[in-house]
């Protein structure tokens, strides 16, 4: 069965909602990231005495799930729904493929391991 | 010979009104050597952590125990020094640029040794504390880019060439420029202008941070800097109110207008930044306080309550455009804005003592007075801290630099002085 990686990069205070939406499609775990960067939404001024410093990464969450292709689609759909706001710098998702995945505990490989 | 205070001799002509001059009493007033055993405490308070956490906060966070550690070794050496041959070199001797090494370790100082109305060892320790902070305050000037073996050379140079010196001609009895009678009630030029001075010419002669202007060097911990804001002006009571080196109305006059012109100073400032950037920022609230501390400093004991919420404002204002402004238009790197901060107030306040002193204006006034001569007697005195101070400094810089070399290398600059000079990192988290 093949695998993908579903790669999400969300706005920090949607998490717990994308958590949420995810648990209850059934899907046990996931690995978040803090991370910055910086598509079409502005950053901020930050002054510090006569110092002005333009500061174009925002904070953002990434949150990668490895999951059996069969289920990217609603996977996916999920995601959205549940980080969505409508503002600029909502995020973005990326799917790719897993080649391999072992659970490290017992040696089981790909779909046993997800 | 225990020789009254000058300070005292000045504060004694401030406070006519109240107590008989120092230098007609001989005998240990108990309740001036608790209060300036107290002092002399809460100055060591402004250093370690007062200062070193102002400075570390203002640093990125690879530099945060660099900063740290500077400071505080700074505070060690100048402590041995003062007590070998610094104290004597600053308070004794005839004549009026430097002293001689006749209290040379301590020689001839018993603990019922007098000064005044206090035990010498006490009077010697506040002024150490003194020698100690202005020395630590260049830190600022230098910091993120300077070799820590380089810092401590120069520091011990520094000390002995620039400050001993230019505390005797202020303070001691036969010292140049108080015989000439500019007023310094706790050391606008010695202490602030000196490091202000001796911080800009460090900052330039190392150059620029890498990065400056370019990248975000901001500061890592605002927090850290507002603790050590906050020891700095609680510690600074012992500063400017022990300064009158006694337990009296004097004392009580510096504490009140420590109090006043810090809170002018800090809103003047936050109130500027609103207006003209948009937001009243904590590192704004801050460093106002700080300007008006520096610029209360030599008019503590010597200004009325309402003139020094006048100097607060006027030296924060000041301060900030020099701190803002100025800097950007000249793009020096002044790290943590030695200069901007006190020099710049050391000088408004060290003027501003020369003017608010005066009767009419609320001030204790001054035997003779006249606000034109004792203006200039004050611009002379601040003339003089800033030549001694920059040519000296440079000079050392200089030599420093031939010797050992001032600056890191470009990796330990980047990698950070934490773990590169000193092998530690701040947070392992």
């Amino acid at each position: 069965m093949s695998m993908k990686i579903v790669t999400a990069i969300i706005k920090p205070f949607k998490l717990e909602e994308v958590r949420d939406a995810l648990t209850a499609l059934g899907v046990h775990g996931l690995t978040v990231t803090e991370v910055k960067g910086y598509g079409r939404q502005k950053g901020h001024t930050e002054i510090y005495r006569g110092a002005e410093y333009a500061v174009t990464f925002v904070p953002k969450i990434k949150i990668e799930i490895a999951i059996p292709a069969t289920q990217v689609e609603r996977t996916v759909a999920a995601i959205v729904t549940a980080a969505r706001t409508g503002q600029i710098g909502d995020g973005k998702i990326f799917v790719s493929d897993l080649e391999h995945a072992m659970r490290i505990r017992t040696g089981e490989v790909d779909a046993a391991a997800l | 010979m225990t020789f009254p205070l000058p300070r005292v001799a000045l504060a004694a002509v401030a406070a006519a009104l109240t107590t008989t001059p120092a230098f007609a009493q001989s005998t240990l007033d108990r309740g001036d050597t608790a209060w300036m055993i107290t002092a002399t405490v809460l100055v060591l308070l402004m250093i370690v952590p007062g200062l070193a956490l102002f400075y570390g906060g203002l640093v990125r966070a690879k530099n945060l125990l660099s900063v740290l550690t500077q400071v505080t070794a700074i505070a060690c050496m100048v402590s041995i020094i003062w007590v070998i041959y610094g104290y004597s070199l600053a308070f004794t001797g005839d004549s009026g640029l430097i002293g001689d090494f006749s209290k040379a370790f301590l020689a001839g100082i018993a603990p019922d040794t007098l000064s005044g109305s206090i035990p010498e060892y006490v009077f010697l320790s506040f002024q150490m504390t003194f020698a100690c902070i202005t020395t630590a305050l260049i830190v600022g000037g230098i910091a993120e880019r300077m070799r820590f073996a380089a810092l401590l050379a120069f520091a011990v140079l520094w000390v002995t060439f620039v400050y001993f010196p230019l505390a005797h001609m202020v303070w001691s009895e036969n010292g140049y420029l108080l015989k000439l009678g500019a007023l310094d009630f706790a050391g606008g030029t010695v202490v602030h202008i000196n490091s202000g001075i001796a911080a800009l010419v460090g900052a330039l002669m190392l150059g620029k941070r890498i990065g400056y202007g370019r990248d975000l060097l901001a500061p890592h911990s605002l927090p850290l800097t507002m603790v050590g804001g906050a020891l700095l002006w609680v510690g600074w009571f012992g500063f400017n109110a022990g300064s009158a080196l006694q337990a009296n109305g004097t004392a009580a006059l510096a504490m009140i207008n420590t109090f006043v012109a810090t809170a002018a100073a800090g809103l003047a400032w936050m109130l500027i930044e609103w207006a003209t950037k948009g937001a009243p920022s904590l590192l704004g609230l801050i460093s106002g306080a700080i300007a008006g501390l520096v610029a209360v400093t030599p008019a503590a004991g010597l200004i009325g309550p309402m003139g020094a919420i006048v100097l607060g404002a006027i030296g924060g204002a000041v301060s900030l455009f020099f701190c803002t402004t100025v800097k950007n238009a000249l793009r020096y790197d002044d790290s943590l804005d030695v200069f901007g901060i006190h020099a710049v107030a050391g000088i408004v306040g060290s003027i501003g003592t020369g003017i608010l002193v005066s009767p009419s204006l609320g001030g204790v006034g001054v035997e003779g007075y006249d606000m034109a001569t004792q203006v200039w007697k004050q611009v002379v005195a601040v003339a003089v801290a800033v030549a001694w101070c920059g040519v000296i400094s440079a000079i050392l810089y200089k030599v420093v630099d031939v010797v050992i070399g001032l600056r890191v290398s470009k990796e330990t600059e980047r990698e950070g002085l934490d773990l590169a000079e000193h092998t530690e990192r701040a947070y392992n988290m």
